[in-house]
């Protein structure tokens, strides 16, 4: 068995770098469509007239939402030196919640790489963590996301 | 509409009411065009089989919306959710029945916030845990 990095120089310089999406319009089209396609029928998420009678005295997104914003794949340098790509898992922190006409801009780092061997031979894991302001710059969530990429 | 869960009706090792979910080809399809997820390996299953898949497998982010109803159910309207986790340990696939289930593992307050942690896991048709997690909620104490 040969060991070999599966982390390019490129990849390795982009540790630490941030990538930022946005400010995006969160629309309340947007989070209605969100939550019938996760197929979760809570009112707060899916009737304006209703989530308007709650403490939270109108509608929100579904904790799930902001992935919308962000590529699904992160960048990463020579990333097709590693085409297959599994989403390993998140990790949420939620300061507040996302409502229709917030305006949000998100800010992805690249924690780290680090390589492993699992089932599928050698794989690389890239950590993320991506921060969601609102335009008065309040943090509204935290996102820390697991990467799984191999050969 | 269910009565409000309330931190002093909680104990250590009560169980969330239980989740029922079965991600159809469509859903998948839906949950791609809502996140933006147009990864091939959740609608084409020539592609998924040439990543060494069997066939499509339902998005880890889709499970973790099943884990987020799961708790966004149990808490209602004057609960919170601070934290939510999931680690996708297992591929599903789609029309499998995938059952979100969760139990409380902690319960404390501190600084006028009253805080419970939860284990999270979704089981397949095969009793098989294919995604674990966790999730922290703040609950309404009425004493």
């Amino acid at each position: 068995m040969s060991t070999y990095s599966l982390i390019t120089p490129s990849m390795r310089a982009a540790v630490e770098s941030t990538t930022s999406v946005g400010p995006c319009t969160v629309e309340r089209g947007a989070i209605l469509r969100f939550a019938r396609a996760i197929g979760d029928p809570n009112p707060l998420f899916n009737d304006e007239a209703a989530s308007r009678e709650t403490p939270y005295g109108g509608l929100i997104a579904p904790p799930t939402f902001l992935r919308s914003l962000t590529p699904a794949i992160p960048p990463l340098p020579d990333g097709d030196t590693v085409p297959r790509v599994l989403d390993g898992g998140s990790a949420w922190k939620y300061h507040s919640p996302v409502r229709p006409g917030d305006e949000i801009t998100a800010v992805t780092r690249l924690e780290s790489l680090t390589q492993r061997t699992g089932r599928l031979g050698p794989m690389l894991l890239a950590q993320y963590v991506t921060g969601y302001t609102d335009r008065q710059g309040e943090l509204l969530a935290v996102q820390q996301n697991t990467i799984i990429r191999t050969r | 509409m269910k009565p409000q869960v309330s931190f002093d009706g909680v104990r250590v090792g009560d169980q969330l009411p239980s989740l029922e979910r079965r991600p159809t080809a469509q859903q998948l399809v839906m949950y791609a065009g809502a996140s933006g997820d147009y990864y091939q390996i959740h609608y084409d299953p020539e592609f998924a089989q040439g990543q060494g898949l069997q066939g499509v497998v339902v998005h880890g982010a889709l499970k973790s919306a099943f884990l987020g109803q799961l708790v966004t159910d149990w808490i209602g309207l004057e609960g919170r959710l601070l934290e939510l986790s999931a680690r996708y340990r297992e591929m599903d696939t789609p029309n499998d029945v995938l059952t979100c289930r969760g139990v409380v593992t902690e319960r404390w307050s501190e600084r006028g916030q009253h805080l419970v942690r939860c284990e999270l896991w979704i089981e397949n048709g095969n009793g098989v845990r294919t995604t674990t997690g966790e999730a922290l909620v703040s609950l309404p104490s009425w004493s």
